[in-house]
């Protein structure tokens, strides 16, 4: 099972001739995934040689990709400047998953291509996210994924190098699935999204959820938490030093006045049942107890 | 990027939104040639208004009414140099007086919760609008803006209504929304504000005050943006970071903190500063050197770091995804080794990921006195905050 993506996934990529493409397709077909093709209007009908022996052929569009291989995900590391119209092709495709990897895309053409997205059959994940992998059983876009092995703890993060470090924690647990969400102020899968399938998974057990100053995705996750998740949650939120105003790397982490702070964000999680750590570490020893406890 | 009122007022200018003539000066003495040019066609009357990016200008004395070229002079004399919030005052625009009928209140912005954008619009301006959300809720209508259509002729026509204008000035100020959504839209804003827009006695609508933040992301498309930067304001070692395209802010602490990623940056100042609190140590900066950084990346942030005379100890946290400790590490020892002996304060590092038992033994082997190895963050974060306070 594992969340939206799983061993039947296949996978294509827009943007795979370009140097990010290469390197993190190499990666993803190293990990096990099912890459079935790239994407690449000026170089299609070649074919791509991977180590491995492996070849990939290259389509015009991500519909005539679709269409010869049966792909049902893409991943996107088309530049910021070419995006949207990379992202607005595969919806109108009507790919079932877009993982879009690319970072610094101007926050109007999220604005734009999220909505219209919105009603369309295409789940979007990110931008500026390092995608998502369901261990063992396939990976879209650039988790390392020799960190941890599958196991049945669900993970939703804003962080990439934070996931990363979660997963590595509780390695010897294993993730079903492992989401990067994405730190731009609009991104197309939220941690609800995420909460809901991780709740409805059979194969997940509990969840840890990482968020970060800037907005209120973190309280809405909470409301939700206390209405519709029964399965146990852990919640680390970063940024409690942020000075006020100033944005901490990812587009989206800022607090504005008092708005996105990280006390409030750990307040609401914890007033919805949330066990908050302090740090990564206590975080991780957090989930340990509930998956010590579980088995 | 947040912009100055002139800034927001020239953007406005540029798509037709109606503005009052203003000249910006930063010289007391040139406010009355300035007052004198403006001022011809309201009586002599000019406002002089502090250029700092804060609220609350008119509270601390920043806006002063000047009824002459000398009590222009006057007013700019006192209002430069003032401080507002922290913020010293190094410009004032002369704007030309209006006779003000009525003040409202108008915003676009980015709905980060609906993943869309908002409308708000009042017919009661000039007051803190966050205030006006809380106690009058009813009197501030908050329209979706679909992104995909902005604000056209129907969806202004919604908005002036849902604030309860009267059909008359209503359509007066119809034309002047769609003017500001086209400043949202292609200079591509996160945030159009305008508080107050207002209604002259002669019956004209005028945006009087703007506030406009512009998207970082969209440099590529808005090369003008770039002169918009507030320069002189900028933290030296942050825009010695800029120039080498790291993501640098500067704290108050000691402890210089650098590593990658965004999450996980902010997650070891906050260790540090847990870490801190029993040696009175804390943060002195935020470095993400990004994913993938190459040793001349992660050396470029040592020197950055290092050059703040405030640090005395640095944590360098770096979990390997993308990027390769063994490249962190060499990084490390190619600053250390251009920085020689006169670079004394100490080294924490924690290394995991890719590659790390190759940084790890290129470390080792460097076996340098200023560079202690830990094995955990916390650890780690605690060794730094120690040492920094030792100092």
């Amino acid at each position: 099972m594992a969340i939206w993506l799983n061993s039947d996934s296949k996978v294509i990529v827009q943007g795979m001739t370009g140097s990010e493409g290469m390197k993190h397709t190499t990666r993803m077909l190293a990990s096990g995934t099912d890459i079935v093709g790239g994407v690449n209007p000026r170089k299609a009908g070649q074919v791509v040689d991977f180590p491995g022996d492996v070849q990939v052929p290259v389509f015009g569009t991500v519909g005539e990709a679709m269409e010869a291989t049966g792909a049902n995900v893409s991943v996107v590391f088309v530049p910021p400047a070419f995006a949207k119209d990379a992202v607005i092709e595969a919806i109108d495709a009507g790919i079932p998953l877009l993982v879009i990897i690319t970072e610094g895309i101007a926050v109007r053409d999220s604005a734009e291509f999220y909505n219209y997205s919105k009603g369309k059959s295409t789940r979007i994940i990110g931008p500026n996210c390092p995608g998502l992998i369901s261990p063992g059983k396939s990976n879209a876009g650039i988790i390392p994924a020799d960190i941890s092995g599958p196991g049945r703890i669900g993970l939703v993060s804003k962080s990439g190098t934070l996931t990363y470090q979660m997963m590595y924690e509780l390695r010897d647990f294993g993730f079903s699935t492992a989401v990067g969400i994405g730190g731009d102020p609009i991104i197309g899968t939220t941690h609800i999204d995420c909460l809901e399938a991780f709740q409805n998974d059979p194969e997940t057990d509990a969840i840890v959820m990482i968020g970060e100053i800037g907005g209120d995705a973190e309280e809405r996750a909470a409301a939700y938490i206390k209405e519709h998740v029964t399965k146990p949650v852990v919640g680390y939120v970063a940024g409690f030093t942020a000075p006020e105003g100033k944005t901490m790397g990812h587009a989206g982490a800022i607090v504005s006045g008092s708005a996105g702070t990280a006390q409030a964000k750990k307040e609401a999680l914890e007033a919805a049942g949330v066990k908050v750590g302090k740090t990564p570490s206590e975080t991780a020893r957090l989930m340990r107890e509930i998956m010590e406890s579980m088995a | 990027m947040d912009l100055f009122e002139y800034q927001a007022r020239d953007l406005f200018e540029a798509h037709g939104v109606p503005v009052l003539p203003a000249e910006v000066v930063t010289e007391a003495a040139d406010a009355g040639p300035a007052a004198e040019r403006i001022g011809a066609a309201s009586g002599g009357v000019v406002v002089v208004k502090a250029q700092v990016k804060v609220g609350g200008r008119g509270k601390a004395g920043g806006v002063k009414l000047a009824r002459s070229p000398q009590e222009a002079v006057e007013a700019a004399e006192q209002i430069l140099g003032m401080d507002i919030k922290g913020h010293t005052v190094h410009k004032v625009m002369i704007a030309q007086g209006a006779q003000i009928a009525e003040e409202y209140y108008f915003s676009i912005l980015l709905d980060r919760a609906n993943r869309s954008y908002l409308a708000m619009c009042s017919k009661e301006g000039g007051m803190d609008i966050e205030q006006l959300a809380v106690e009058r809720p009813e009197a501030l209508a908050r329209i979706e803006v679909d992104p995909n259509v902005g604000i056209d002729d129907a969806k202004a026509q919604e908005i002036v209504d849902a604030a309860g204008f009267d059909a008359e000035t209503g359509a007066a100020i119809v034309p002047v929304l769609k003017s500001l959504w086209t400043v949202y839209h292609d200079e591509d804003a996160t945030l159009v504000e305008v508080n107050p827009l207002v209604k002259t006695q002669s019956g004209d609508i005028v945006a009087l005050d703007g506030k406009v933040s512009l998207d970082a992301n969209a440099a590529f498309r808005q090369p003008h943006h770039a002169e918009l930067e507030d320069v002189d304001a900028s933290d030296p070692l942050e825009a010695a970071a800029k120039e080498k395209d790291l993501n640098y802010v500067k704290l108050d602490g000691n402890v210089g903190v650098i590593g990658n990623g965004a999450g996980l940056m902010m997650s070891t100042l906050d260790v540090v500063a847990y870490a801190g609190e029993q040696y009175g140590s804390s943060p002195a900066n935020f470095l993400d050197i990004g994913g993938g950084a190459s040793a001349e990346v992660m050396a470029n942030g040592l020197h950055i770091i290092l050059s703040d005379p405030q640090v005395k100890s640095v944590f360098v946290n770096v979990f390997g995804g993308i990027t390769a400790c063994d490249a962190v590490a060499n990084g490390i020892v190619g600053a250390l080794q251009k920085l020689g002996d006169e670079e004394d304060r100490p080294l924490v590092v924690r290394l995991d990921g890719n590659n790390v038992e190759e940084g790890r033994r290129i470390l080792a082997e460097f076996n340098h006195p200023l560079v202690t190895i830990e094995e955990t963050m916390d650890g780690a974060a605690a060794k730094a905050a120690e040492l920094a306070a030792a100092k």
